[in-house]
């Protein structure tokens, strides 16, 4: 937003923007502080360019030599990827592709579920006043301040054993056993506080005159929420997707403790970290699988930067 | 295999659908009701599920926490403040607290010091886009990803050998024959694990700063170049104030990821060599020892730190959006 309103400003009125340049903006736009951003830049991005060098050079190479000793011996390959992905390797079997197929089953409804149930929340939140919806937003609102860590082992107990009074199940056990639900709804819990809070600024925020026109016709709260409210949020429903699924992707804390990191149903990342202990001296696997983890987060992020930019400045206290 | 892959994702989406059906029956059955019965579905059916989630899934468990601290590794035994005595008093969790401690001193400090350097040089150069984005680019990658990557550059070999890390092989460039296996070497490794953490979070730094700096009003500039304000000290005493807030919310932020930190360290040394931190020491008093008593005290020291930081986070945003 800010960085709208000036450049539009500076359209408007180009010879104000002058003086400024001749302040702060020159005194430090020297030679020397493009050198120093061109420095931070390399080295920001050195560690990941080998990262991929590695991944696509032979065993035998990187087993051997530095990964800038590829710049002068070039020999690419993708046989790193294929083992990675179907082979294992090591005496590991069936590679990374089931727990790739994890992060996807994974992901997917855990970003959806979330975004449905709390922009339900919030349209009630936001839009139909009742005793008490103050505070309840309030304490949606507050919640965001508790960490992950406070639920965990409570919330394992009764993913695996049920919650009882008595002989009376009040809540049954989940199952844990190569089952996605306990990530699934782990998720789904964790990113409600957020979730409701985002959205509910939002919606909100929407004409009043458009919601009570809906209403006045005779359209249900449920009809005005499907095609009035749903529509009309897509900009922030888009951008709290990408976060919530950037999130649940890159997540290795909820995904290794709800799954128990079995391969029926362990993500990624809680793979990655095993290998990175047990197979360390294995560089071009462990490379390699880094590589396919970290490639759809790069993907979303320059096809999307906007809104995925908006996205984790909005979601950066989370967890 | 892929028959396997073939059931997993029919079942994810079959989940989906599923979810997605279940509502809009409801919905539709919903919206047959008239008058108040009308309003009062709509508020329990779109707004229950929610509440629902976050009593079962926070409220709950969170207070259960609090209730498990207070008993022995099974919870059969009363311990009152036992869990806490120890956290305190035992020398191994000394050398965690401390960890922490430096942790979000110093890994905050200097992202948002590095990101506000970076802020102030990068927008006046050509093709700032491209510098941003890729020191942006970590933010978008798992700490898991980010671990392995520096992992690689931290990797050690005898000296004698051709070396496959980087930062080993720098050094000897410049002449240090022997350096030393840097994930083993205590305290020196607490350091290399923040990078990564500096190494991520700078661009987020980076970009929030920016955005602050660009919308402090021309006038005010303009008005202390008049008056002879230049370099340094318009720097100092006009753009810093102006962005005081936004500089502690992105500290503030970075603290609160750090304090939450688990999986630079699971990654990186699994919290051997002297690198554990709380977070990380929680999971494994949770599921190595199976010490939920001493989890639980850990969980409530790291809400107990974290609270403050949220709330002061919160306050200087709210501050922030009423005067824009």
């Amino acid at each position: 937003m800010a960085m709208l309103t000036r450049t539009e400003r500076k359209r408007s009125e180009p010879a104000r923007t002058a003086p400024t340049r001749t302040g702060v903006r020159r005194a430090l736009s020297s030679p020397l502080s493009t050198v120093a951003v061109l420095l931070v830049t390399v080295v920001w991005t050195v560690p990941s360019l080998g990262l991929l060098v590695t991944s696509l050079r032979p065993e035998q190479d990187v087993a051997q030599t530095g990964w800038w000793d590829f710049f002068a011996h070039p020999h690419l390959t993708l046989a790193n990827y294929h083992d990675v992905l179907f082979n294992g390797g090591f005496g590991v079997s069936d590679g990374l592709m089931p727990y790739l197929v994890n992060s996807l089953a994974i992901t997917v409804p855990a970003t959806i579920f979330p975004i449905v149930l709390a922009s339900m929340a919030a349209y009630v939140l936001a839009w139909i006043p009742f005793k008490g919806s103050d505070t309840i937003f309030f304490v949606f609102f507050a919640l965001q301040v508790v960490p992950l860590q406070m639920a965990l082992v409570p919330l394992l107990q009764l993913f695996s054993g049920g919650a009882h009074i008595g002989s009376l199940t009040i809540f049954p056990a989940v199952g844990m056993g190569g089952s996605y639900a306990p990530v699934w709804i782990a998720h789904t819990m964790f990113a409600m506080p957020l979730a409701v809070f985002l959205l509910h600024n939002f919606i909100a925020q929407l004409p009043r005159d458009l919601i009570e026109a809906a209403r006045v016709d005779g359209a249900s709260h449920f009809r005005v929420f499907r095609s009035v409210v749903l529509p009309l949020a897509t900009p922030a429903l888009a951008s709290f997707a990408i976060f919530q699924f950037l999130w649940v992707w890159n997540d290795l804390l909820v995904g290794l403790t709800f799954t128990g990191g079995a391969p029926e149903s362990a993500p990624m990342p809680s793979r990655l970290a095993q290998l990175s202990g047990s197979f360390g001296d294995h560089w071009e696997i462990l490379t390699a699988g880094a590589f396919v983890s970290v490639v759809i987060p790069l993907v979303v992020f320059f096809s999307l930067q906007r809104y995925f930019v908006r996205g984790l400045l909005a979601g950066s206290v989370k967890g | 295999m892929w028959g396997d892959t073939s059931i997993k994702l029919g079942n994810t989406l079959g989940a989906v659908a599923g979810f997605l059906g279940v509502l809009l029956l409801l919905f539709y059955l919903a919206g047959f009701a008239r008058g108040r019965l009308s309003r009062r579905l709509a508020i329990l059916l779109l707004l229950g599920p929610a509440v629902l989630l976050l009593l079962v899934g926070i409220v709950v468990p969170a207070a259960r926490t609090i209730y498990l601290s207070l008993y022995n590794e099974d919870s059969t035994k009363f311990l009152g403040f036992g869990n806490y005595t120890w956290a305190f008093g035992d020398s191994d969790i000394h050398q965690v607290l401390l960890n922490t401690l430096l942790w979000i001193v110093i890994a905050p400090i200097l992202t948002t010091a590095l990101g506000l350097v970076l802020a102030l040089l990068v927008d006046r150069l050509r093709g700032q886009a491209v510098y941003k984005s890729l020191i942006f680019m970590p933010m978008a990658i798992s700490f898991v990803g980010a671990s392995i990557i520096w992992k690689f550059v931290y990797a050690y070999r005898d000296p004698s050998q051709p070396q496959i890390g980087l930062l080993s092989q720098i050094c000897m460039w410049f002449g240090w024959h022997n350096p030393p296996n840097w994930i083993l070497s205590h305290p020196l490794n607490n350091f290399l694990l923040m990078i990564i953490m500096i190494w991520v979070q700078t661009g987020f730094a980076m970009v929030v700063l920016s955005a602050a700096i660009k919308a402090i009003p021309e006038d005010i500039t303009e008005a202390a170049v008049l008056d002879g304000a230049q370099g340094w000290r318009l720097f100092a005493n006009v753009t810093i104030p102006m962005i005081r807030s936004t500089i502690i919310v992105v500290l503030t932020t970075v603290m609160i990821t750090t304090l939450k930190l688990f999986d630079i360290i699971r990654t990186m040394t699994g919290g051997n060599f002297g690198t554990q931190v709380l977070a990380n020491e929680m999971y494994n008093q949770a599921f190595t020892e199976f010490n939920n008593g001493r989890a639980g005290a850990l969980a409530v020291l790291l809400f107990l730190a974290v609270v403050p930081l949220v709330a002061y986070n919160v306050a200087m945003l709210r501050k922030e959006r009423e005067v824009r």
